[in-house]
Formats: C-alpha cells, sequence, structure tokens
C-alpha cells in the first residue's frame, strides 16, 4: 500500500497511539503524510513525544496529545512550540507517568478496563488526571492507583522488516509498540522493508507483531528520518538542530517556514529525504549499523 | 591541601553523583548527568554497577564518546545484558529489584519534591515544563538521588506542582499516600550534598563541597536548612575522576 492510501485509515478526530520512543523509531513518514493530507482533531498517545509531537501540534493535526514527557529532546531544553499551543489554551497535553502509559496500553491489549499501579499516588500529576482512581485493594488493604486502558482507534507503527501480511519483527527496543498493537483496532505499519513470509517463519522468535493486528504495510526506507531507527540509522542531528533553532526562534513562523519547505513542498517522501541530504543519511546509516560493530 | 582541578559546575555534580553509587547495586538513571555519573562510576570503581534505562535496557555499558541524546536511543543498549519494553523496565522499580533511582531536577523543595511539569497554576501555567517522563515512577518506587544545579529559584519552600514524589509534605504523609517504599535518598548540587532528615523528612546539609560556606549554601536555597553536626567537607574531584569523565564526555554533550 502506499503511503498515501494507509493513511486514509486515519479519519479526522480519531484516536491515534503511535509507536517508538522519544527520537527512535517514530512513525515519522504517517506523520508527515497525515499533516499533507490535513487530518484534523486528532487525539493522539505516545510514550514520550519528540519533534513529533511540534509538528502534530504546530501542523493543527492533533488537539491534544497524551504522553509523560513532550520536548524535542534534553539536548535542547523546552520546547517553544509545545509551550506556545498549551500556554495559550489552544491544545492540550494530557501527562502521566511513563508507567502509567505503558500500562494503559498493556490494559487496553490484555482486553481490560484497567491496571492497578503502585506510582503516581501522592504527586500532583495524579490531581490533574481524574479519570485515575485510587482503591483500596480487596486482598491486602493497600492503596493503589487503577488506570484506564487506552485503546486507540489506530496505531502508526514503524519497524525494521516484516512481511506483506504485516508479521512484524523489531530490532533493540521495542518500547511500548507490541502493548499499543494489540491494544489499537487498527494498525498500520510503515517499515524499512518488507520481507517474505518465508523469511519471518526462519525466525519467528523475531516477531513482535502477529499479522491479525495489521491492517497496512508500507514500504518506507528512512521512514522514522530524522530521529533514529535500530540498527539501520541514528538520528539525523544537524537535521534536528536546525529544525530546532527555526522552531523555537519562533514556533509560528518557524514552524510555519518547516512544513512549507519540508512537507507540503516536497513531491514525496524520498524528496524530502533529498533536504536533509545524502551525507547525513550515510552518516547517520553509518553510525546506525554500528550498534552491531564489536 | 591538595589543588582543586579546574572542573565545571556539571563536571563537579557528575564526579560528587558517581561517588554515591556501590558496586552490585541496580541503579535506574535518566538521561544526562545521571546517565553520565553512573557511567563514570561504572568506569571508576563500580564495574558490577547495573545500569537501567526506561527505553527497555539492562546492564548498560554506554561507550565513551557515544553518549546517547536520550535513554530511548540505540546507544543505551550498547553492550547490555538485556533490552525488554519500556512498561517492563519500570515495573522492575515496582518489584523492587532495584536500589536506587537517579535523575535531574529542574525545582526542588524542602521535602524533596520534584516539579518538571508547571511552573504557576497549573490551570493557566506560566511556563508549561516537559513532564515526567519515568521521573515520577522512579520516585514513587525506589531510592532516589537528585543531581542539579543549586539556585535559590530551583531550591524552593514548596513546589508548584509535584511531578516527583519525594516526602510529600514531611513526616509520614509519603507512605499515608500510599508509597510505602523509597523516597528521597541525596540531593547532590554544586554546592552540597544533602540528605533528610529521618524524622521532620527535610532536607539536610551532608556535606560542603570544597571551597563552600554554610551561608553561601544557605543564601542560595529558598527555606531554612538543617546542617548536620559534624558537617562534612567533601573530598575535591581527582584528576582520575576529572579525566575519566572527560574521556567519557569529550565533546562535553552533558559537562559544559
Amino acid at each position: 500500500m502506499s503511503l498515501h492510501d494507509a493513511a486514509t485509515l486515519v479519519q479526522d478526530g480519531m484516536s491515534v497511539g503511535i509507536g517508538g520512543s522519544t527520537m527512535s523509531r517514530t512513525p515519522m513518514a504517517m506523520i508527515w503524510e497525515l499533516i499533507r493530507q490535513q487530518r484534523r482533531h486528532l487525539s493522539c498517545a505516545r510514550s514520550i513525544v519528540s519533534t513529533d509531537g511540534d509538528l502534530l501540534f504546530g501542523s493543527d493535526v492533533a488537539d491534544e496529545i497524551t504522553t509523560s514527557w513532550f520536548a524535542q529532546g534534553i539536548l535542547w531544553g523546552l520546547s517553544k512550540v509545545m509551550r506556545h499551543h498549551v500556554e495559550t489554551g489552544g491544545k492540550r497535553f494530557y501527562e502521566w507517568s511513563h508507567m502509567a502509559i505503558g500500562m494503559r496500553f498493556r490494559a487496553g491489549g490484555m482486553g481490560v478496563p484497567f491496571l492497578p499501579i503502585r506510582s503516581m499516588l501522592g504527586s500532583d500529576v495524579l490531581r490533574q488526571r481524574p479519570e485515575a482512581k485510587t482503591f483500596e485493594c480487596p486482598f491486602t488493604g493497600e492503596t493503589l492507583l487503577l488506570v484506564p486502558a487506552l485503546n486507540p482507534d489506530v496505531a502508526l507503527i514503524h519497524v525494521q522488516r516484516c512481511d506483506p501480511y504485516g508479521n512484524a519483527q523489531i530490532d533493540g527496543l521495542q518500547f511500548m509498540d507490541i502493548d499499543l498493537a494489540m491494544a489499537a483496532d487498527r494498525v498500520i505499519l510503515t517499515t524499512e522493508r518488507i520481507v517474505s513470509n518465508e523469511q519471518i517463519r526462519r525466525a519467528p522468535d523475531q516477531t513482535k507483531i502477529p499479522f491479525f493486528c495489521v491492517d497496512a504495510v508500507v514500504e518506507v526506507p528512512f521512514g522514522a528520518a530524522p530521529h533514529e531507527c535500530f540498527g539501520v540509522y541514528e538520528p539525523m542531528m544537524r537535521h534536528m538542530e536546525a529544525y530546532v533553532a527555526k522552531v523555537n526562534a519562533d514556533p509560528v513562523e518557524g514552524m510555519r517556514d518547516y512544513l512549507a519547505r519540508h512537507v507540503y513542498e516536497p513531491g514525496s517522501w524520498t524528496d524530502f529525504l533529498s533536504l536533509i541530504g545524502l551525507d547525513e543519511l550515510l552518516e547517520a546509516s553509518n553510525r546506525g549499523r554500528s550498534i552491531y560493530n564489536d | 591541601m591538595t589543588d582543586v582541578p579546574h572542573c565545571t559546575a556539571a563536571e563537579m555534580l557528575a564526579i560528587l553523583s558517581a561517588r554515591q553509587l556501590a558496586d552490585g547495586q541496580v541503579v535506574f538513571a535518566g538521561v544526562g548527568i545521571p546517565l553520565l555519573a553512573a557511567t563514570l562510576a561504572q568506569r571508576l570503581r563500580c564495574p558490577g554497577l547495573t545500569i537501567l534505562f526506561e527505553g527497555g535496557v539492562i546492564g548498560a555499558f554506554v561507550e565513551p564518546g557515544k553518549l546517547p541524546p536520550s535513554t530511548n536511543d540505540q546507544r543505551c543498549t550498547k553492550r547490555a545484558n538485556m533490552v525488554l519494553g519500556s512498561a517492563d523496565v519500570l515495573l522492575l522499580l515496582q518489584r523492587g529489584y532495584v536500589d536506587v533511582g537517579f535523575m535531574g531536577g529542574a525545582q526542588i523543595d524542602q521535602y524533596g519534591n520534584l516539579n518538571s511539569s508547571f511552573i504557576g497554576d497549573p490551570a493557566a501555567p506560566r511556563t508549561r515544563l516537559p513532564g515526567t517522563g519515568g521521573g515520577n515512577d522512579i520516585s514513587s518506587l525506589t531510592n532516589m538521588i537528585v543531581a542539579m544545579k543549586h539556585e535559590r529559584r530551583r531550591f524552593v519552600k514548596a513546589v508548584d506542582f509535584i511531578t516527583s514524589p519525594g516526602f510529600i509534605r514531611g513526616n509520614r504523609t509519603r507512605a499515608e499516600s500510599g508509597l510505602p517504599a523509597g523516597g528521597m535518598f541525596r540531593v547532590i548540587t554544586e554546592l552540597a550534598v544533602f540528605g533528610f532528615d529521618d524524622e521532620s523528612r527535610r532536607m539536610k546539609v551532608l556535606a560542603l563541597n570544597p571551597g563552600v560556606s554554610r551561608e553561601q549554601v544557605q543564601d542560595n536555597t529558598g527555606f531554612e536548612l538543617i546542617f548536620d553536626d559534624p558537617l562534612s567537607m567533601t573530598a575535591p574531584p581527582t584528576d582520575h575522576e576529572l579525566g575519566t569523565l572527560r574521556h567519557l564526555d569529550p565533546e562535553r554533550l552533558f559537562t559544559a
């Protein structure tokens, strides 16, 4: 399926779970396509958001983002884009602890309406989240927190490889992607490469997401750029730094300019990659593959 | 008196924090100074220190000059024993496998509560900060070391918002909130090393950093500090500590 066609599974107003974490295995090509198609009023959830969160707010694609941490990366301090959209009241950032987000996806994936956890208690993070409930354990009498299941309408997940049916193999860090795939009603996979079902069957222990969860598969090399994809490429830091400098200098005009030049004007994802530049793609690939060097 | 090698405030934090860790411990480290300090401890005198990262890593050995820009990057997995899901690595805290959690802080109060969510009223914040990440989970579930810059505006009587709980309102309020395990253990700044009073749970100066006076610490703190008696003086960073640290972070990613 093409990026364009797969993106049509995401409709205005849907809840969307986003795979990967921070600058890793972000389904950036799919987010890029949703911006181009001018999707609106999405409610997104992700373990930790980086520049993907900026783009979703800055393009007006998402109204709200549920996450544990929202900035471009610790190297760059606060995200002026997030601050602008949240502080002026236009967009909502719903904060949960990282483990709470994980257990919300897990509850969703387990087919139960909630799970108990022991964090967030006593904090103001909990005070902001009336949808979480404290309760007394009927067995031990302890106070625990119940966090509600998250079952997104659709999940966007980027993987290293999968077959045409959606049997997906993930190298390195899996983050919350397995729970997310199980929890979501539909799953769109983007993948660095599509391999045969025979190849998947040679190493079934590597398969992390089974085909029956998956509704669409799109082959998009460098589909997490300018973020990283484990073992394939590291983040493209020159592009990231130029992006951060631009949008943090002016979260409205800087973002408008970035979106025009890097999202709306390119004819294809490959054209976007050309803007990052061959030098940087090759360096990022070299560093990415070096994780396998002894 | 030995000469104090010239080092930045961030380098001082990393070195003094590394000294707080012991060989054989399991430490859950956040990005920045904590990651660097845990790696430094591993290189200096704790080869058996098991470092966990919230991206889902058990037993990392980060490579010199290749510090990861977050704890979710592939560099965190180098020479690790195991990778697992992010929720699963955080659940190790809940099950009690972690000896110490280690993170940075933006704003702290006299009971060791940390704020990384809002400056001002959360309903109409002056500044929306990035949020908890795994910080709330780590500080709720294990013993915490916090490394942070010492400024009066960061050391306040009561934080605007408790993102990561310390001892809440002191005495037994942490346990009464449903957090029976863990609590704030040490705070490390460029001025001093702090612990918390066993009863009141208020912040207490345990040791002054080299060349720092009591008055200097108190003047840079927005609440009244308890001073340990007798008050000790921290030994200055050695050339070996500083040399190893600079070898790990030659680009000064986290120590500028």
